[in-house]
């Protein structure tokens, strides 16, 4: 239970802590830092294979991209007085959608906490690769597949752009 | 139950103390057989042929001044070594890399030669070794040079590109091992075919095995394509102002990865630690030598190739390493289907 709250807490601080660096580096090292601890909570929860595939695709792949284009385009800190003005997101209307937002979120989370906890997943069905793998592609193939044609979609997208600039 | 207790807290420690001293031993290795294959003597002043040499470095390397360039972000500067030496560590605690042992007795149920037996092992190797990269890329960016940052950005876009092939030649492995649990894939591997030929996973996957090794040396940042720290073009690249033990950490971090490497690669495709003539209890001895087998070509493949151009290294990794190990999953998984292999 004290791990559970310790990671809980890392997880949750170092995601607050990401969108109040002004260095992107840090924000980018923070949110690697929350998926570690949510990594841990998977451990916690028997589902090894779950928590290494986070820390594969996420901290280890996809995170490595944002650094390397973090440290390429080179950003500058934020200049405080700067944003505080002329920031496009410190206009009414984002500061509005933003709130809507956040009323969502919070209304969800309660309808969510207060449904009480229904599992579809038996616990077996987390813990083996097997188990994973055939869930995967029995009960959720129509999601799997859908989700391998916007990767899909977003190949061919990459390329395009790509190739438009050779031109 | 408290003999299984101690047994492994030993054990963590003496895996933790090889690790150090294989780090060591292969800074001397690797300088003999550099001159070896220069035809020259390589180190023979300090004790015995040379072999005081690793002493006398690290001596030098606790003695000489930590710098850190004024302009340099302190905390990362500090961080990364850090990161590097503990993925290093972190990696090798999965790997098994030997039968039971009961020590003499002491032991009945018998101790598993392995710091942790995870179900998923593998993939913990592999899930280490792509946050070890975060070490190398912090290095290069806090130190505020641009050598550094060129060595750090060229190792993220090496480690992604490498990273791909490494894993599918893994999968490849694990089809035909069907698991993936080293230990389960070392026994996978016992026995032999006609009573002469091993069963090794290398003749099933030899393709496998070519992409694994050359995908390896990408990952340890290994000549020939050791472009994050090449020394003509980046002074030492990610390195460059690190100096005393931090240096010596990124130094003991790469041959540490070199061992695990080498170690996951013996237990993967070279059948772990069976052999012919020696009872199971030893089998740890037929591992040393496989993984020095391995670890000797390294250093042979060193001083043997010159280093790949840039793009040479990026077209070599994304149009032949990844298409030849694509082929070679789906090769083995047709294998595996219809033949039952």
């Amino acid at each position: 239970m004290i791990a559970f709250y310790a990671l809980a807490a890392i997880a949750v601080v170092s995601s607050l802590l990401v969108i109040a660096q002004r260095n992107p580096i840090y924000s980018v090292l923070l949110l690697i830092a929350s998926f570690g601890a949510l990594s841990g909570l998977y451990v916690m929860l028997d589902a090894p294979f779950a928590a290494v595939i986070q820390i594969i695709v996420y901290a280890g792949a996809i995170m490595v991209l944002f650094l390397f284009v973090v440290m390429l385009l080179n950003a500058p800190h934020e200049e405080t007085e700067h944003d505080l003005r002329l920031h496009p997101l410190m206009r009414a209307g984002p500061m509005g959608f933003g709130v809507v937002l956040a009323v969502v979120l919070v209304v969800e989370l309660g309808l969510a906490l207060g449904a009480g906890r229904a599992s579809a997943f038996s616990a077996a069905s987390t813990s083996s690769v097997r188990d994973i793998g055939r869930t995967l592609f029995t009960d959720y193939a129509f999601a799997f597949e859908v989700t391998s044609v916007l990767i899909l979609v977003a190949m061919v997208g990459a390329v395009v752009l790509a190739r438009r600039g050779s031109r | 139950m408290t003999a299984l207790l101690i047994g492994q807290i030993v054990l963590t420690l003496f895996v933790f103390v090889m690790l150090l001293s294989s780090a060591a031993g292969m800074v001397y290795v690797e300088r003999k057989v550099a001159a070896l294959l220069q035809q020259r003597l390589g180190p023979y002043r300090v004790g015995p042929i040379g072999l005081l040499q690793p002493l006398a470095d690290i001596i030098k390397l606790m003695f000489k001044e930590e710098l850190r360039p004024r302009a340099a972000d302190a905390w990362l500067f500090a961080l990364a070594p850090i990161i590097a030496g503990t993925c290093a560590f972190a990696a090798f605690a999965v790997v098994p890399f030997g039968a039971d042992i009961t020590v003499f007795g002491l032991i009945p149920d018998g101790l598993r030669l392995q710091v942790a037996d995870v179900n998923v092992a593998i993939l913990v190797v592999f899930a280490i070794g792509s946050m070890s990269v975060y070490g190398i890329v912090l290095a290069g960016w806090s130190s505020n040079s641009k050598y550094s940052l060129l060595g750090g950005l060229r190792s993220s876009a090496q480690m992604i590109s490498y990273e791909l092939s490494y894993g599918l030649a893994l999968a490849g492995v694990l089809l035909i091992g069907n698991s993936l649990s080293l230990t389960d894939l070392v026994n996978a591997q016992h026995g032999a075919w006609l009573g002469f030929i091993p069963r090794w996973f290398i003749f099933l996957q030899p393709v496998g095995f070519l992409v694994y090794l050359t995908a390896g040396i990408a990952e340890t940042n290994r000549a020939p394509f050791d472009f994050p720290e090449a020394e003509q073009e980046l002074v030492a690249g990610y390195h460059t102002e690190y100096s005393s033990m931090s240096f010596a950490m990124f130094f003991m971090a790469e041959y540490i990865n070199m061992v695990t490497v080498s170690a996951v690669a013996t237990d993967l495709f070279l059948g772990g630690w069976h052999g012919p003539f020696l009872p199971e209890s030893l089998g740890w001895i037929w591992f040393l030598l496989k993984v020095s087998a391995i670890l000797f070509f390294y250093v042979w493949m060193r001083w043997t190739l010159p280093r790949y151009r840039y793009d040479q290294l990026m077209a070599s990794g994304w149009k032949v390493l990844l298409p030849i190990a694509v082929i070679n999953l789906l090769v083995t998984a047709a294998g595996v289907l219809y033949f039952g292999l």
